[in-house]
This record gives structure tokens, sequence and C-alpha cells, in this order.
């Protein structure tokens, strides 16, 4: 995979400084003050109990949702700054994401699933086609061009995701528990996918309970406690 | 008790779905609002139109024979003891009588000195009375010397207003009294009413009194006839010197006002379908986007019959208020469009009557409670499982072929999934389709409806041809016109010269009238002859041409139905023993005189041998002149003899501007909640896409994209259901003008029901997705600004 979008001076993709983020004024922060720089090529994985914080990472790195305090920089945009059209434009040109439940949508073909951010982003149609065909066929599931997601199996829906969140050749890729719903084999199916995505050059962040997926996957790790990192460090193996 | 329900787990059921679901219970209260209040409105009037005479007459306790008595013949003793004739069951008088030719004084609408039709002047203390009993339109009653009051209605007093002046000439001493209110008489005994002392001053002591009579029986005209025979015979012979019974005005009454009737039914039927539909969708989308909620709720443990309990009472509580709030914003709505009806008919003010109001709520709750009965039960019916799992989106599947076929065109990605959305949801994409269709088609027929009243208001007619008219000779028999007894002749030819020579003049043309026989009609048929530039005077014709010579005729559609002739037939004028035979070439547009009047050149009534001469002139102005300089001017030449220049002001039309305004009102209403229910259908649909706009957002789709994919999803809605509208108001129009026209006597020239125009026709196909898109851009906005992650988290 072919790396794009401009570093951050330090060569990072993400930079994090001092973020937090509360929800309700008293209530103890959702993420608090966290500093954090992730470099290109590198794969993340963010873990911790339910209420760490992990979604709100995720969250404010996709630009979903806004710091209450601090700066979130992404592939050098200042991403807590965006109106809600920039961080439409930047979730289309720098983010891919995938979701635990995939969010493919149901009454589109795996095509068009795959197709609709580079319609978005107003791709030229062929150029659009190739960049899809040419994923389907890396992802293995070229089979399924035609079929609708709700044929296909779990793996294979989040196959479609994976190729879907790749089409615009973000800098970054978002995941959201990307094995949560898969059986044991569907899950080790999308545990070397990403693996070969980061080893192809792939920028991502992952966040999840599962430590397996984790260990298999990330070049690095933290673990998030009550908003705050506990621990980071860089996996031993993969 | 009622503490009990709502604090049980029903009531709490109930309460959460009505204070949660904040925009659909907003929603639901207002289209309901709107709907009863268009209905209340639409039957109120449709009520209102079905006899207003009848109704009026009997409010006022009409008086069903107005007597003119001769006191000269009949002793008071004797007129008051008409009172006890056997049929008579109420009466009134006597009241002093005079018949007089007032001109305008100062303050009116009217230079001063303009000469007034014949009044019928009457002598009476207060207009409470057991027959005959009036209201007061506005003002007050005649109290003291120089006070008159005006009979209010269409064409009465139109040119007064309160505190303006009457000079009364014929009365001794030229006096001048000022209009200190205006009375609504539904039986039409007077034009005017002052104190009895005054009266007996105007009249100059000569005795002629009125009396009003009702009778036991007097619903026929052989039943008036025995009654009127029973007053004669119990005065002196020769005593009743005039009688009017209200059956002829009753025929008036109904005439005007017939043409009303189909125009507010054909407003009141598609007002009532729209609401009919709209409640429909409201319902049930309420409740078929609750169908998850309904799962849930059942593996809770509720039973069907509970879920079905709970979602009425859901829709009831919003429909209730909105129901409620509708009835009273129908009725105050009614004030003024009331208003409108109560001058067309003549009448005292009138409501909409208690049973409208209750009767229309009513039904408006039925169908609130049956629309979500039916759904309820289904969804109550539901396996909890399914009800579940099918709470999201649209059965996957459906309309996929839609997309399919979208994504084809060289579109941007938002508008192809827009303008596949409809197929996914065919019976709300009908639904809307149908409140976009009425509501289009409603505009339509309004404004065809405004244009076809407004053409034919303006047709023209003697009495309203070109800008500026004058006036010969007498005002009235014996009535010297300016009110100077004076003056010399106006001579036509000398009066025509000082028209062609004053600056301003584009065309001008001459008529007199006279009453001539015609065979097979019984009584007179007034007849207008035409000199000048008659071409200019053409009326609008119906069938055939304006007549272009000598010989020739054009009359109404309803002379044409009296008489059984049609055109290229001929007509034989008869008067003093002389006869012309005219052929007619044309059937004109024309309510003057009722339908009964024949139109030809002047010269063509030489034969009668009348020596008529021109006593009106009718001046078309070249555009820029300035009409009251012009008159002005004109006048000043006619200083000195009989003949006065006036501006041709257009004050006709009441029952045309009432209908207008009724027409405008009413659309309001019905695009009104036209675009409510495509807005509460496109919340529905929002809502229940709501996981699917997150994954878009997610995925980069801007907001202003996410606004085109919303509003390109009702666009092509409102597009095909403009296409389809137009032509339903068009047929409407087509159906509705000719009842119109039928019920005032005369049929409608095409060109005033074939109005539209291309370009016209193009902009109201256009304004059905003008419906759509402002009843979508309101959630298309909500979703715009839908943050994505709460989108998602709604999964």
């Amino acid at each position: 995979m072919r790396q794009h979008g401009v570093p951050t001076a330090a060569g990072d993709v993400i930079r994090l400084d001092g973020v937090t983020r509360t929800y309700q004024t008293g209530a103890p922060p959702a993420l608090a003050n966290v500093s954090l720089a992730v470099a290109a090529g590198e794969a993340l994985a963010v873990l911790g109990p339910s209420g760490s914080g992990k979604s709100t990472l995720l969250n404010l790195l996709a630009g979903l949702d806004k710091p209450t305090s601090g700066q979130v920089t992404v592939d050098g945009v200042r991403v807590d700054t965006l109106s809600e059209a920039a961080s439409a434009r930047y979730r289309r040109e720098r983010i891919g994401m995938v979701f635990q439940f995939f969010n493919l949508l149901d009454d589109l073909t795996v095509l068009d699933n795959v197709l609709l951010p580079a319609q978005l982003a107003g791709m030229p149609s062929k150029r659009a086609q190739a960049r899809a065909t040419e994923l389907l066929s890396y992802l293995r599931i070229d089979r399924h061009t035609r079929a609708y997601p709700g044929r296909l199996s779990g793996g294979e829906r989040q196959r479609v995701a994976v190729a879907r969140a790749l089409m615009n050749r973000p800098p970054l890729l978002l995941a959201d528990e990307p094995t949560g719903a898969l059986d044991t084999a569907s899950g080790h199916e999308v545990r070397n996918l990403l693996a070969q995505l980061n080893q192809d050059g792939q920028t991502i962040v992952l966040v999840t309970h599962d430590t397996t997926l984790a260990e298999a996957c990330a070049t690095r790790t933290i673990e998030l406690t009550d908003g705050r990192i506990r621990r980071d460090t860089a996996a031993v193996a993969r | 008790m009622s503490g009990r329900v709502l604090s049980s787990p029903l009531g709490r059921i109930v309460r959460s779905g009505v204070g949660r679901k904040r925009v659909q219970t907003v929603v639901m209260t207002l289209t309901t609002l709107l709907a009863v209040a268009a209905s209340v409105l639409a039957a109120g009037l449709l009520v209102d139109s079905q006899a207003p005479f009848e109704r009026a007459f009997a409010a006022q306790h009409g008086a069903q024979l107005t007597a003119q008595i001769n006191g000269a013949t009949a002793s008071a003793a004797q007129i008051a003891a008409t009172a006890h004739a056997p049929v008579v069951t109420a009466s009134a008088g006597p009241y002093p009588v005079a018949s007089l030719h007032p001109v305008a004084g100062s303050g009116a609408d009217l230079p001063a000195g303009t000469a007034l039709k014949q009044m019928t002047v009457v002598g009476r203390s207060g207009p409470a009375s057991t027959v005959d009993s009036m209201t007061l339109a506005s003002g007050t009653w005649a109290s003291g010397p120089d006070q008159v009051v005006l009979r209010a209605g269409p064409g009465q007093g139109t040119d007064f207003t309160l505190g303006s002046h009457v000079t009364f000439p014929d009365a001794p001493g030229r006096p001048t009294l000022t209009v200190v209110g205006f009375a609504n008489s539904v039986s039409d005994t007077a034009d005017a009413w002052v104190t009895p002392a005054q009266l007996t001053a105007l009249s100059a002591g000569a005795s002629q009194y009125q009396m009003l009579y009702r009778f036991t029986d007097a619903t026929t005209g052989t039943q008036m006839n025995a009654d009127r025979t029973a007053i004669t015979a119990a005065l002196p012979q020769g005593a009743l010197t005039g009688a009017q019974s209200w059956l002829q005005i009753q025929l008036t009454a109904d005439g005007q006002t017939a043409g009303f009737v189909p125009f507010v039914a054909a407003f009141g039927i598609l007002g009532l379908l729209m609401s009919v539909l709209i409640v429909g969708i409201i319902v049930s989308g309420a409740v078929s986007s609750q169908t998850r909620r309904i799962g849930i709720i059942k593996a809770l443990g509720f039973t069907p019959a509970q879920v079905v309990r709970a979602y009425i009472g859901q829709a009831l509580i919003p429909a209730a208020v909105g129901a409620v709030l509708g009835v009273l914003a129908g009725n105050v709505l009614a004030i003024p469009a009331l208003r409108d009806t109560e001058t067309v008919y003549g009448t005292g003010r009138q409501t909409i009557p208690g049973w409208v109001d209750i009767a229309v709520a009513v039904t408006a709750l039925a169908l609130v409670v049956g629309a979500a009965w039916a759904l309820a039960l289904r969804a109550g019916r539901l396996r909890t499982v399914d009800a579940i799992a099918i709470g999201h989106a649209p059965p996957a599947g459906r309309g996929r072929w839609a997309r399919r076929a979208a994504s084809r065109l060289p579109l941007p990605r938002p508008v192809v999934i827009g303008l596949a959305n409809p197929f996914t949801r065919p019976a709300r994409t009908l639904a809307m389709t149908g409140a976009v269709l009425l509501g289009a088609a409603s505009v339509t027929f309004a404004l065809g409806l405004t244009t076809s009243l407004a053409d034919a208001q303006h047709a023209p007619q003697v009495a309203t041809l070109g800008n500026v008219v004058v006036n010969l000779g007498d005002a009235h028999p014996g009535i010297p016109i300016k009110g100077d007894p004076h003056l010399a002749a106006a001579s036509p030819a000398r009066v025509a010269a000082d028209i062609t020579a004053q600056p301003g003049t584009a065309t001008y043309v001459g008529s007199a009238d006279t009453t001539v026989g015609v065979a097979g009609i019984t009584g007179g048929v007034s007849v207008i002859g035409f000199t000048g530039d008659t071409a200019w005077a053409s009326y609008q014709m119906i069938s055939g041409q304006w007549f272009t010579g000598p010989g020739q005729a054009v009359v109404p559609t309803r002379f044409l139905a009296a008489t059984g002739d049609t055109l290229g037939d001929t007509v034989t004028l008869t008067k003093g023993g002389r006869q012309v035979s005219l052929r007619i070439t044309g059937e004109a547009l024309d309510t003057s005189e009722h339908g009964m009047q024949i139109l030809t050149d002047l010269t063509s009534l030489d034969g009668l041998g009348l020596g008529l001469q021109p006593q009106q002139f009718n001046i078309q102005l070249t555009s820029g002149t300035d009409r009251t300089s012009y008159v002005d001017a004109l006048n000043a030449k006619f200083a000195s003899i009989a003949a006065q220049a006036q501006p041709n002001l257009d004050g006709g039309g009441t029952v045309t501007a009432a209908a207008q305004a009724l027409a405008a009102l009413l659309t309001v209403m019905i695009v009104a909640v036209a675009g409510l229910g495509v807005l509460n259908l496109v919340v529905l649909d929002t809502r229940q896409r709501v996981h699917d706009l997150g994954v878009f957002k997610a995925l980069g789709m801007s907001p202003g994209q996410t606004i085109i994919m919303v509003l390109t999803s009702v666009a092509g809605i409102g597009l095909v259901a403009g296409i389809i509208g137009v032509p339903l108001g068009i047929l409407t129009l087509d159906y509705v003008m000719p009842l119109m026209g039928n019920a005032i006597g005369t049929a409608i020239p095409s060109a005033d029901i074939n109005v539209y125009s291309l370009p016209e026709l193009a902009a109201l196909a256009l304004g059905g997705i003008v419906i759509a898109l402002a009843g979508a851009a309101l959630p298309a906005g909500w979703a715009a600004g839908a943050r994505p992650i709460t989108a998602l988290r709604a999964e």
C-alpha cells in the first residue's frame, strides 16, 4: 500500500497534545490530558476496559467528536478546529474507518459500498472503478462484487468494510473492535489482513478488547484506564 | 383515576411516547390543527353557502309581503286592522314611506351631485321589529333630524361611508342628510331609513305607508297571491298601491349566491381529502416508526391489546390538542371569510355552526383512532423478535433495481441515493405523492379560478367599458343631471365632438338603451344600441361573433335559452306597433338585466321610430393620460349643458372578490397541510435511516451533500405529483367554472376557463417540487446537522 498525506514535522501521522474530553460538567473526563504521537507506518492498538476512553479517542481522531481542550492533529490537519463540512472532507480524504458491526449499507452491492467514499469525494468514475477492483482483488472478495452484504459471511463483510475504508488511500486507518462481531475463523482472517496492511505501510489505529488481535497486528500498544494512558509499549512480537 | 392511569406502566409508555418523540408530537399536533382548521372552514362555508337567504330570512323574521298603502285612501285604523286578517301571523308598520331621487353629497366616493338610483326611504324608529328585524352592519340607527341609514349589501351604499352625505333634490328644501349607519334588510324593504318625523318632512306630507306581513302559508306563488288578496280585501279599494313578495327577492338572492356553491364545494372536498390523507399519513407513520419499540415493550410483557391501547393513546393526545386548536383556528379564520359571504348574501353576522365544529373534530379523532388501531394491532400481533428486528431500515432488497438504474446516471452520489430512495418504501412514497398532488392541484385550481373570475369580472360590458363615462340628460325621469334643472339639454353630437377633440381620447362608444317586446318573452326586454367605435365595445363572446353592422344582434346565454333561438336565427323586436328583425350573430358573456339583454348597432333600432340618441359615452383613454385631469377638462366643456363625465370605477364583483379571497386562504391552508405531510414523512424517513446517515457521514458525506440527498429524495416525488396534480387542478376548474356560470345563468367563454399559459403550467408543475422541498427543508437541515457519532450510536 502506498502512503499518502503529509506527516507532521516530526514525521508523526497523529499528534495529541493535552487532550481532554468531558461529556458532562462535574463528571470525570472520558479522556484526561492525553498526549500521544503516532508515527507513519505504526499500528497502534488501544486497549482498555469499557468506559476507559478508547472509543472517545477514536472518535476524536475521526473528527466525529471534538475535545473539550487540547489539540488533535492528524496528517498535518488540526482536526479539533474543523467545521462540519471540513470534518466531512477530512474523513473523506484522510481517514478510513472500520466498525465492529461493519456498517455496510444493506441495499447497496459490495461494489457500490466500496465505491461510496470515492463517489462522495468526486473521484472520476473510471479511476474509482479501477481502485475498487484493485482493492476487492487484494482483499480476495472480488467474486462477491455484485452481491449484497446480507449474503456474505462476517469475515467477508469486514473485508468489504476494509476495502471501503481504503478506497480513498487514507493515510490513517481507524478500526473499532474490528473482530468484535466475528467468529474465531473470521476474526483470524481479519487479524491477518490488518497485519498485512500494516506491513504494506498503512498506519493503523485499532481499538479493541482483544489482546490477541493487538498482539497479532500492533507494532505498539497503549492501555487506557479512566481516560489516561497507563501503559505505552511496543509489541514484543507479531 | 387519571393519575393512576398515567402512573401505570401503560400510562408511562404513552407519556414517554408523546414526550420523547417531540418532533413527531409537534408535527402531529400542527397537522391535525391545520387539517381540522381547513376542514372546519371548508365545511362551515359549505354549510353556510347552502340556502343562506332562507336562513338569514328566518333569522330576521323577514317580511313575506312588503305592502305599500295609500294613506289618503285607507285610514290609519284600516291599515292597522290588516294585521288581524286571518292569514296574517305577524306584522309590522305602518311605516311612512317615500320614493325619492337623491344625489351624492360631500364625503361620498362619487363626485358631489352625481345622481343616484331611485330610493325607497322608510321612516322607522329602530331596526328591531316583529317582522324585518334588521341588523346594523355599522354605525347607529337614525335618531334625529338630518340622519339617514343606508341599506348595506352588494351594490348598496358602497359609494358612501359613515359621515358622508346624501342630498334629496326632490324633497322640500333639498335637504342633505348625514349617513349614520348601514343596515341589512334581507326582505329588501327599503333602500334607506330615517326617523318617521324626517320622512314626513321628506315626503312633504304625502301619506304613503309600508306594512310588513308574515303569513301562515307563504311558500308558493299561489299562496302568496291568496295572502295578497286577503290583504287587499281588508283595505278600501285601490288602497294597496304596491306589494313585493319575498319569493321574488329569494329568486334574486339565490341567483346571486348560487355561483358561490360549486367553488366552495370544490375547495371543501379538496381540503377534506387532504385532511383525511395527511392524518392517515401522520398516524401510520407514528405507529410504524415505533415497531421496534413495540417489540421491546412486548418483550417486557405487554399484551397486544395493551400495545394497541398505548399507541391509540399516544396518537390521540397530540391529535386531540391539535383538533381543539384547529376548531378554534377554523372559527377565527372563518370570521373574515364569513364577512365576505355575509356581504355576498347581504345577511347579518354568521358563524360556523356548532355541529360542524363537533363533527369535524370527532371525525378527525375517529380517523386518528382508526388508523392508530389498525396499525398498532398489526404491530401488536407481530412476533416480538420480528418487531424488534424489522423496526429499523426498510426490508433489504426493496428498490435495489432503482438504485442500480439511478447509479448509471452521470450524477453525484448523493443525488443518485436521493433519487432511488422513494422506491425503498413505496407506500410512503405514494402517500407523499398524494399529499403533494392535492397541494399542486389546489394551487392550480385556485390560480385558474382567480384568473377566470378576474377575466369574467373584467369582461367588457357597457357598465365597465373604458376609463371614463359621460352621461347625458336626466339622471332619472324628472331628476336633472347634476341636480340642476336649468341646464341646456346636451346634444349627443356636440358631446361626441367634444370627446373626439379632447386630447387623451383613444376611442369611444356611445350607447342608448330602451325596452322592447320580444316574441315569446313576457314583459319587456332591455336593448342597448351602440354607436361610434362599436368594434371596441365588443363584449366577451361565448360563441359566434360581435355584431359588425346594422341588422345584427348579440345576446346572452339566458336569452337564447328563454327564446329557444340559436345563432343565425332572427329575433323580432317590437315597440309602439313597429318592429325590426335582427339576426343573432353571437352569444355574449353578459349577466346584467338577468341575462336578458339585446346588444346591437344603434342604427338597427331606427325602424322602431324612437329617435334614440346616445345617452352615455364610454371612453378609452390613451395610455399615460391622467384620468382625473381628463374628466375635469371634459366637465369644464360641459359646464353649461346637462352632461357629466365621471371616472368609470369598476366597483362590481363582490362575489368574485369574496371567492378570490377564500380561494387564497383555502389554498394556503391546503398547501401548508401538504407541506406538513411531507415534513412528517421526511422526518420519519430520516429517523429510520439515521444509521445509514451516520455511515454516510463517517465516510465523508458533507452537510451540503446530506441536504442534497434528502431534498433529492423528495424532488422526484414533487415533480411527478406536480405533473399529475396540475391536470387534476385544470380538470377541477373545467368542471367547476361552467357550474358556477350555470348557477348564475350564463355559459362561460372558453377563454375564461382555459386561462393557463404554457409558462404558467410549467411553473405550476414545478410547484409540486416547491411544496415537496419546502416540506423536506427542515428535516434535511436536521439530517445535515446530525452528528455522525449520534447517528451511528442509534444502531
